[in-house]
Parts: structure tokens; C-alpha cells; sequence
């Protein structure tokens, strides 16, 4: 995938907080993804990736540091310019998250209707063109979400993300829940629109096929901070010992797995 | 030891933060009422949700009112000879009170609650988070079209209610008590003033407001899961009927004023 050296976004001293402060999610998390790069974040189950991502989409407001998006501080900006931004980025959400009232073409669309960017007609074609490069035919455009398997949903899921050419994408658990064949399909089709848009990808999850597959860098998150980064060839030789545990899956380990009482 | 006044503190505390939050909440509501752009689609579809397919439940609730009331009305006031006065308070009664009151209640059953359970579980499937995501915000596209709707369509809903009710009336005084027809539709007629009725058609407009600000308000607000969404519900339809009936004290007490001073 094409990198050029400027960040597309930077995120510094990244501090998010939840129950009035008490409890500390992400704890000066620092990183920088560049124009056209495919940055994997990895981490267990409640380590913040989640946070971290919605932060970046201006979900969540972090209580201090900074992301910049393009060089712009996207935490003080005006909801109009937030959706202004919003505009050049496609989100593919864990379990689709597609709009239960709307046809299938409509979901796909969805952004280019609502933007007025083109006439229902021509968006109806444009998510025709979307849905082929994801591997669906023209016959599901008329069907209702809760009529498609979880794998076809996840698919209109990312012909929606990339329906108004974004020219960055977040991806939010692309293969959770879907059996392994068609995780790799998900994994195919992520590499081959990144490589098609030409978009900067940010993608968390805790598959590390998955994670190798997108990924031309990761990064692991671990009790808030990011513990350690680099290309995904270089993930094997990390010398740190909490990436080694993870990416192998051990039970013994620094990271502990804390039992509730 | 516990400090008695903790909870009572924390229980006032708790209940300036949800008020704090409401009032934030419907003043950024309304703002995207006024505010461009528009959805037109969406509109249209609360328009005809509330003000089409909620006809056929509260027309039955005000025919049924409408003729209980004609009956009771006869066994009170055949005590006093006064069984001529029975046009005048259907009239009366479902124009001012029971055509709004009862439309308002069986709305925020029926649309309060559905509109509670749609919001919250796009809550909870992070359908609200793909709205903002797709430069739309959530307001202006889920809340905003609900607020519009239920304020301009009850008061129609409610008229169409009255005809119903009266007419209710109407069928037990002619065809059970053998009331003369045309009558009882001069009796109606001469007894209702147009403040009769616009002060229904103004409740009922407050009552669409009421109901659809709770039915968005606390599905916009679920919590996680089924559970949270079926809570939202529930808070949906109850708060809603309770400021149903608030509201409509404070209204007929502005219109009672008005009646008094008229």
C-alpha cells in the first residue's frame, strides 16, 4: 500500500476516563498513521481499543491531549465541521451496525443521500458498483438487513464505509463472530478496497490473522497505553513480552486475566 | 455510620442531573426543528405513523368514551330532570377533556413506545453511532422529525377523535335513550364555542410534544442491551402519562382562566 511521510492522523496524550474519572481507559496513548497506511490496533478484550477508534470518529471526546485529523485538532472543533471531516470517513462497525428500516441500496447510500451529494437514482447505482466490489449481486438490493447472513451484512457494512470514496477507514472488529472462511473473505475484501480507494485504514481487533493480513503496521494497546508499534513483519521479534503472550495466545505471561468476584 | 441525608442528597442531586439533561436535550431538539437540512423522507413517515395508523385505536377509545359518557350522564342527571343537558356535556367533556387526554394516553402506549424501543435499540446496535459516522446527525435525522410530527399531527388526530366521541354519544342518546336526533345535534352544536375546541386542538398539540419528546428522549438515552431498551420503554410510557396529566391540570387551569375572564 502507497505511505507517503505526512501523518493523516496523530493522536497525542490521549486521556479517557470513565465513571466520573475513577476509572482510566486510555492513559496518553500516542500514535501516528500516515496518508495511506493500514495501522492495526491490537489488544485483549477492555484495553481500550474501542475507546481509542471512537475517539477518532469524534464519538467520544477525550478529557485531554489531542488527535489531529489532516493537521486539524478534530476534539474543539463545531459539530458542522466535525461532520465536514466526517465526510471523507468510512466506518465498518462490529456487527454492521446497518439501518433495520432501510432497503439494502438505501444503507449502502446512506452518506451520499443524506449529503445530497447525488439524486436517489444515480446513489441507487453507485451502491450497485459498491455492493459488486464487495461480492454482492444487484438481487440484495431491495432486501431488508434482517434478511442477510451476518457475513452478507458485514459486506453491505463496508460497501457503506466506502461509498463516498473515503479517504479514511476505521474498521471496528472486521472478522468477530464469522466463521473462519468467511473472516478471510472480510480480510480479502478489506485489503482489496484499501489497495482500490487507495485510504488510510485503521483497523482494531484481537484476530492476529486478521490483524497480519491488513495490517502494514500494529500497534497493541495495553492498560491504556500503547506498549508497542511497529511494521506487522517485525510483530514476531517485538522483545517485549506482553506482545509475545498476546499474538501467541498463552495463558502464562505478564498479562494477567483478572477474575471477577 | 451512614449520614441519613446522603441519599436524600444524592437522590436530589440525581434528579437535577436528569432535568439538567432534558432540558439540554429538547432545547437541542427544537434547535434542529428550525435548523436546515431537512428530512423530508423521515418526516413524512412520523406523519404517517402517528397521524395515520394511530387513527384506528384512539377513534375506537373515543367512540367507547363517547358513549359511556352519554350513559352516565343520563343516570345522573334523570335524577335531576335534566337528561337535556346530556348533548351539551359529551360535547363538552370530549372537546375539552377526554378527546385529548385519552388520544394522548393511548399515543404514548402506542408511539411513545415504539418510538422509545426503535431509538433505543439503534442505540444499542450503534445505529446512532453510524448516523454521526455518516456525517447525519442523529438529532436532526431521529429526533427532530418525531418532535415535528407529534406536535402538528395529535391535534388533528384529536379533532377527528372528537367527531368520533360526540358522534359515540350521538348513537346511545338517539338509538338507546330515544333522544330526538336533530335535537340533539342542535343541542351540541349551539353549546360548543370555539375555544371548546381550540383548547382540546392546543392540549393535544402539547400532549404530541410530550409524547414524542420522552419516546426519544429515552431511547436516545438506553442503556445497554435488552434490558436497557425494554427500561427505556417502560420510563417512555409512564413519564409521558404522567406529564400527559400534569400538563393537561395546568392548561385547563389557563383555559378555565380564560373561560372565567370571558
Amino acid at each position: 500500500m502507497s505511505q507517503d511521510n505526512a501523518a493523516k492522523i496523530n493522536l497525542s496524550g490521549v486521556r479517557k476516563t470513565f465513571a466520573g474519572g475513577k476509572k482510566v481507559v486510555l492513559d496518553h496513548v500516542d500514535l501516528e498513521i500516515g496518508k495511506g497506511e493500514s495501522v492495526v490496533i491490537i489488544g485483549g478484550s477492555g484495553t481500550g481499543k474501542s475507546v481509542t477508534i471512537k475517539c477518532m470518529l469524534g464519538l467520544l471526546k477525550p478529557d485531554s491531549g489531542s488527535i489531529t485529523i489532516d493537521g486539524k485538532d478534530v476534539n474543539n472543533m463545531f459539530a458542522s465541521e466535525r461532520e465536514d471531516i466526517n465526510q471523507q470517513v468510512g466506518m465498518l462497525f462490529q456487527a454492521a451496525a446497518l439501518f433495520d428500516s432501510l432497503p439494502i441500496w438505501e444503507n449502502v447510500a446512506f452518506g451520499l443521500i443524506a449529503r445530497n451529494q447525488c439524486s436517489r437514482h444515480d446513489a441507487r447505482d453507485i451502491a450497485v458498483e459498491k455492493l459488486k466490489l464487495v461480492g454482492l449481486s444487484p438481487d440484495v438490493l431491495d432486501l431488508s438487513p434482517s434478511e442477510l447472513s451476518s457475513g452478507m451484512q458485514k459486506r453491505v457494512g463496508l460497501a457503506r464505509a466506502i461509498a463516498s470514496n473515503p479517504e479514511i477507514i476505521f474498521f471496528d472488529e472486521p472478522t468477530t463472530g464469522l466463521d473462519p472462511i468467511m473472516a478471510d473473505v472480510i480480510n480479502n475484501l478489506i485489503v482489496h478496497v484499501n489497495q482500490t480507494i487507495g485510504a488510510t485504514a485503521v483497523t482494531i481487533t484481537h484476530d492476529m490473522k486478521s490483524a497480519r493480513k491488513i495490517g502494514d503496521r500494529i500497534a497493541m494497546l495495553y492498560d491504556g497505553r500503547i506498549i508497542w508499534a511497529g511494521p506487522t513483519d517485525a510483530i514476531d521479534h517485538s522483545d517485549n513480552e506482553y506482545v509475545d503472550q498476546f499474538i501467541h495466545g498463552r495463558t502464562e505471561g505478564p498479562i494477567k486475566m483478572v477474575a471477577r468476584r | 455510620m451512614i449520614n441519613p441525608l446522603r441519599p436524600i442528597g444524592s437522590a436530589f442531586l440525581s434528579f437535577l442531573e436528569t432535568t439538567g439533561r432534558l432540558v439540554m436535550f429538547t432545547v437541542d431538539g427544537l434547535s434542529h426543528c428550525v435548523r436546515p437540512p431537512f428530512y423530508g423522507r423521515q418526516l413524512l413517515r412520523q406523519i404517517i405513523e402517528i397521524g395515520f395508523l394511530t387513527l384506528p385505536v384512539v377513534g375506537l377509545t373515543a367512540i367507547f368514551a363517547g358513549m359511556v359518557l352519554a350513559l352516565q350522564s343520563y343516570t345522573g342527571f334523570a335524577r335531576f330532570s335534566a337528561e337535556g343537558a346530556i348533548a351539551s356535556v359529551v360535547a363538552l367533556s370530549i372537546t375539552r377533556e377526554l378527546g385529548p387526554v385519552l388520544a394522548g394516553l393511548m399515543i404514548a402506549g402506542r408511539i411513545g413506545a415504539a418510538m422509545a424501543a426503535e431509538i433505543g435499540t439503534m442505540r444499542v446496535t450503534e445505529q446512532v453511532d453510524a448516523l454521526t459516522t455518516l456525517s447525519t446527525n442523529p438529532m436532526k435525522y431521529l429526533v427532530a422529525p418525531r418532535l415535528i410530527a407529534g406536535t402538528l399531527m395529535l391535534p388533528f388526530v384529536v379533532f377527528i377523535a372528537d367527531v368520533i366521541g360526540i358522534f359515540g354519544g350521538y348513537l346511545v342518546a338517539v338509538y338507546k335513550l330515544g333522544f330526538n336526533p336533530s335535537n340533539y345535534l342542535q343541542n351540541t352544536w349551539e353549546i360548543l364555542t370555539t375555544l371548546d375546541i381550540v383548547s382540546g386542538l392546543v392540549k393535544a398539540s402539547a400532549f404530541g410534544f410530550i409524547t414524542t419528546l420522552m419516546g426519544c428522549y429515552h431511547g436516545y438515552h438506553s442503556g445497554g442491551g435488552a434490558q436497557g431498551v425494554g427500561k427505556a420503554t417502560t420510563n417512555a410510557v409512564v413519564s409521558a402519562s404522567i406529564l400527559i396529566l400534569c400538563v393537561n391540570y395546568i392548561l385547563t387551569l389557563f383555559f378555565f382562566t380564560k373561560d372565567v375572564a370571558g
